[in-house]
Parts: C-alpha cells; sequence; structure tokens
C-alpha cells in the first residue's frame, strides 16, 4: 500500500482534530512513561551487569538487542534505567519549580510593595546568570547528589511561572469574582488557590509543557559534563557523556540515548504546542 | 525619559550586585579552599598560612565587604593556581568564543529570521509546514547529540572536518554550527508567530484595503511591527554570546571561556569562576538594557508611558 493510502487510512482512526505528528508524540510520551513505570520489569539485566565476553557488541547481537558497552553492559537495559531516572528528575523538577514560582508570583502579587520589589529582582537576577552557568557553579563546588539535582532543577524557569502568575493574579484581582469571594469574608488563602489559581492554571499548565523538556536538555547536559547523575547511576546525558569515548569504535552507546532524548524533547514540544492552542486563551 | 533610564540601571546595578552575592556565597561556603587547593596531608600551619593571605581567616561578612570593594576598584583577585590576575586570564578566552558565537550568531539571524517571516507570509504551505518542522527539530536537538553527530558524520565518516581542536577556520565549522543550529530553529519559530500575530491586525487589513502595494503593507506595516518581540529574543542571544558556547566547547575542546569555566570548576579556581560568572551576568544585563532602550526608538508608544 503506498504511503498516500495509507496516511488518510489512519488518520480516520485519530479523534477528529488530532494531528498525525500529535497522535505519533503522545504515543512516544505514553511508551516512556510506561518505560519509566515499568522499568524494573522490563529490563533484561541489572545495569551494573557485566558481560566481559561479549564487550562493545553491536546493536542486534542475539540478547543485547542495541549492543553493549566497554563493560559490556547492556545499553537497552541501561537505556530503560536512563529513561525513568531522567523523567523523574525532570517531573520532580518541574512541579517544584511551578509551585515555587507561582506561590512567590501570587505573593507578590498579594503583598505589592517591597515583596513585589524583592521577587521582581530575583527573577531579574535569575534572567541574568544562565541556568547552566549557575547550576554548573553550584553543582562543582556542593558535588552532585540526586536530591541536589532535583532542588537545583527545581530552580529551572521559576521566573517564569512568577512572571505569569503575578501578572494573572493582578488582572484577576481586579475583576468581580475576586472582589467578591473577598467580600464575602474569604482568607487570602482561599482566594487564591480556590479561585483565582483555576482561572489562570491553563497558562500555567502551557508554560510546564515549555519547561518540561528544556528540565531534560538541561539534566542531560549537566550530566554529559559530568556534573549531573553520577554514576552507578545512569541517565540519558550521562550515557552520551560516556558513550562519546566510543564514538569511532562503538557510536551506538552514545546514539542510542541521544534518539531517546531527542524523540521524547521533540514529542513534548509537538503535543505542548497543540496544547497551547487548545488552551491558552490569551494566543486564540 | 530620564527617570526610565535611571531605574533602569537602577535595576541593572541590583542584578549584577545579586550575581556577585550569589557567587561569593556558593563559593565560599561550600566548603574551605584552602583544604582543596593545599590536597590533605599539608601541615596545620601551611593551611593557616595559605588562609592569611587570601584573607580566609577574616569574618565572611568583612570577606563580602572586601570582595565587593574590590571589584569595584577593578580588582578581580589572581587565579589560586598560577597567581596571575584573574581578569587577564578570563579576556584571553574571550576572542576564541566570539570566534564561535559571532559567526553562529549571524547564521542565526540571516537564517532564522528569514524563513520565518517567509514562513508567516505563506501559511500552511507546503514550506510553511517544513520550516517548523525543522524549526522544531533544530532546538529540540540537544546541542551535545548535534555536534556528536556532526562529528560521527563529517569527521568519522566523511573524514572532511577535524573533530576538535583550535588553529584553522576549519576548526570552527563544526561548533559554529551546532550552535546556530538550535538558535536558527528557535529564531524561525518565533518570527513566525509574530510576524502572523501581526498580519492578522486590523491596521495590516487597512492598509490593504486602502490599495498599498503587498509589498509595501509587509515591509511597511507589518515588518516593523513584528520587530518589536523578535528584538528582545535576539537581545537575550547577544546576551548569551559569551554564555551559550560551554557545551560545545568541551565537545570540541576549543579554548575559549566554556572550557576556561568547566577547568577551573573542577580546579576550583575561586577567583577565576567569580570573574567569569561577573562576566557573563554583565554581558546579559547589558544587552538586556540596551533592548529596553530600543524598545523605546522601535515602538513609539511606550515612549509616552515610560515608567511602566
Amino acid at each position: 500500500m503506498a504511503l498516500a493510502d495509507i496516511l488518510p487510512r489512519t488518520r480516520r482512526l485519530l479523534p477528529a482534530g488530532l494531528p498525525v505528528s500529535v497522535a505519533l508524540s503522545l504515543f512516544w510520551l505514553a511508551a516512556m512513561l510506561i518505560c519509566a513505570a515499568l522499568a524494573d520489569l522490563l529490563r533484561p539485566y541489572p545495569i551494573t551487569r557485566m558481560d566481559l565476553a561479549a564487550r562493545l557488541a553491536p546493536p542486534l547481537t542475539p540478547h543485547h538487542w542495541l549492543g553493549t558497552d566497554e563493560l559490556g553492559r547492556d545499553v537497552l537495559s541501561r537505556l530503560i534505567q536512563s529513561v525513568r531516572v531522567s523523567l523523574v528528575i525532570a517531573f520532580g523538577a518541574t512541579i517544584l519549580s511551578a509551585v515555587f514560582g507561582t506561590t512567590l508570583g501570587f505573593l507578590a502579587a498579594k503583598a505589592r510593595g517591597w515583596v513585589e520589589h524583592a521577587v521582581v529582582m530575583l527573577a531579574d537576577f535569575q534572567a541574568a546568570l544562565p541556568f547552566l552557568i549557575m547550576a554548573l557553579a553550584v553543582l562543582a563546588f556542593f558535588g552532585s547528589s540526586m536530591p541536589l539535582l532535583v532542588g537545583l532543577m527545581g530552580f529551572y524557569g521559576w521566573e517564569r511561572y512568577a512572571r505569569i502568575a503575578r501578572g494573572l493574579a493582578i488582572s484577576a484581582g481586579a475583576q468581580g469574582y475576586a472582589a467578591a469571594v473577598v467580600q464575602l469574608g474569604a482568607s487570602p488563602a482561599r482566594v487564591y488557590l480556590r479561585h483565582i489559581l483555576p482561572n489562570v492554571a491553563s497558562t500555567l499548565i502551557v508554560s510546564m509543557t515549555l519547561t518540561f523538556p528544556e528540565i531534560v536538555l538541561m539534566e542531560s547536559g549537566l550530566s554529559f559534563l559530568g556534573l549531573g547523575v553520577q554514576p552507578p547511576e545512569t541517565s540519558l546525558g550521562n550515557m552520551v557523556g560516556f558513550g562519546r569515548d566510543y564514538l569511532t569504535t562503538a557510536p551506538w552507546i552514545m546514539l542510542a540515548p541521544a534518539v531517546v532524548i531527542t524523540l521524547t524533547t521533540l514529542s513534548i514540544s509537538l503535543a505542548g504546542d497543540w496544547l497551547r492552542d487548545r488552551l491558552d486563551p490569551t494566543i486564540r | 525619559m530620564l527617570r526610565f533610564v535611571a531605574l533602569r540601571l537602577a535595576r541593572a546595578l541590583a542584578t549584577v550586585i545579586a550575581v556577585m552575592t550569589f557567587a561569593f556565597v556558593v563559593l565560599r561556603l561550600s566548603g574551605d579552599p584552602a583544604q582543596v587547593m593545599l590536597g590533605p596531608d599539608v601541615p596545620q600551619e601551611a593551611v593557616e598560612a595559605f588562609r592569611r593571605s587570601w584573607g580566609l581567616d577574616a569574618p565572611l561578612w568583612q570577606q563580602y565587604l572586601a570582595y565587593l570593594g574590590a571589584i569595584f576598584r577593578g580588582d578581580f583577585g589572581v587565579s589560586m593556581r598560577d597567581h596571575s590576575p584573574a581578569l587577564a586570564l578570563v579576556l584571553e578566552r574571550v576572542p576564541a568564543t566570539l570566534q564561535l558565537t559571532i559567526p553562529a550568531l549571524i547564521l542565526k539571524l540571516g537564517l532564522g529570521i528569514p524563513a520565518g517571516v517567509y514562513a508567516a507570509l505563506h501559511r500552511d504551505s507546503l514550506i510553511d509546514r517544513g520550516v517548523i518542522l525543522l524549526a522544531v527539530a533544530g532546538f529540540t536537538i540537544p546541542s551535545f547529540v548535534l555536534g556528536l553527530v556532526l562529528v560521527l558524520i563529517f569527521a568519522v565518516t566523511l573524514g572532511v572536518l577535524p573533530s576538535g581542536g583550535s588553529g584553522t577556520w576549519v576548526h570552527g565549522i563544526l561548533p559554529t554550527l551546532t550552535i546556530s543550529i538550535g538558535g536558527i530553529g528557535v529564531l524561525a519559530r518565533f518570527s513566525r508567530s509574530a510576524m502572523i500575530e501581526v498580519m492578522g491586525q486590523p491596521y495590516i487589513r487597512t492598509a490593504a484595503a486602502k490599495g498599498v502595494k503587498w509589498r509595501n503593507v509587509v515591509r511597511g506595516h507589518a515588518l516593523p511591527n513584528a520587530a518589536v518581540p523578535i528584538v528582545t529574543l535576539v537581545g537575550f542571544m547577544v546576551g548569551s554570546l559569551i554564555a551559550g558556547a560551554v557545551v560545545v566547547e568541551t565537545i570540541f575542546s576549543w579554548p575559549g571561556i566554556g572550557r576556561l569555566l568547566i577547568v577551573s570548576v573542577s580546579n576550583r579556581d575561586l577567583a577565576v569562576v567569580q570573574c567569569i560568572l561577573l562576566l557573563i551576568a554583565a554581558v546579559m544585563v547589558v544587552s538586556n538594557l540596551v533592548v529596553d532602550l530600543l524598545y523605546g526608538a522601535l515602538d513609539p508608544r511606550l515612549r509616552a508611558q515610560p515608567t511602566t
């Protein structure tokens, strides 16, 4: 069957209005989530198990479908574990940064005055110092550990949430519904969490879909430089970093995680764009 | 207007001081540099002498004030490794980094903006879809993956370009490409959406309706308006001319600021790291300031309400 025949057919199988690229992205992301959730079941070997008889085995070797690395460790097993580690870090960090940024943004909108100035100044500071540089300084001097890495990545992009949340909360505060619940005697926490937050949530969610792939890239960049996830634990960037030494003799060690990183961030971007078109009222 | 400039300058200065404070806090509180520089087996007297000579025995707030004072006098300290002035060490690496990032910036502007504008003017055409796809692919590939794949293709497989090092302009080709591809994608997509937004405005319809030639509508009415948001992004790219090549310089062993940063960070060379952090932040702050002032020139509406 020609490609031109297949495309309309598959399109008919999809829900109306869902582009093929978005459907493929969602499919890939679902696969990655399953991979991360069931990593322990899916992994053919433990990630540190060495098969010294089959070092640097190329892909499609029986028992090692994606080949092995310089110590004879199974690339597929390490890849599955890496997906889990990288996604867990990225999820944790995205949520931390959204909560932290939104809280500061609401605080600035509620308190105004010097609190607002302080938040705006912190956001300026964050925007002036590229995150990678800041993270390099912190990680190199404190040493890398999992909690520090997640905590640090949790600062990624908080200033965007803070700006958005502050702007939206100020304009929401001027609207009738917020003034009405304030008049009814609701506490500030209730006004912000129960009434204003749901009204601005869609914009914040869109912002999260933008931050998430950037955090994946940032973590893999740091791990690639040897300052993120530390061995024996493995992450996607860390695999690329170590695979780099075998670029000429065993490129699959580096290519397998590289393909996964690229497809994942690409999928999140495509799905995120689609989501933004549907959710974000400001760009309609 | 004067008040606006003064306010912006004050904010820029506050940001730079915040970065200085950050550098001080992180680098001083993370451990004792004397131990790291001298190693574990040094007698206590030697450690004390080292700390005295670097002023590390004073209370922290005195160290902080001394540090701020020294920076404002233009004294960035000396490298703890080879005792040469940190500022000189850092500045001598700047040209190498700019050799990569300036051509990359030209590529980003020269390819990204025209591609985005063309795609916006031919919305939903085949070329438009192609531009979007390439743009998204361009900025979702991490630079270290892109760099290594380019090495794999052009150095390992084809053998036509060097895989790393510096010296001739040929060495700069792969690093420059690696840096620019992501930026081209970002700019193309951003210019496209800025242009689409502008083309939907009533004044474009009015201009077209009163019989202005299409070419002149685009040139005279659409492009200047779409330029305002694009300038912000370009300002950010100019601001990261120094900082934007850390990973790529590491991949290609290019002797620029990024390599120096990674090396100094692993040596815990406080003065050099501080100096690089400040240089990066200063460049970023200045370019943001210029963008803010440019807004006034580009958008007459902002001139009317200068304090916002």
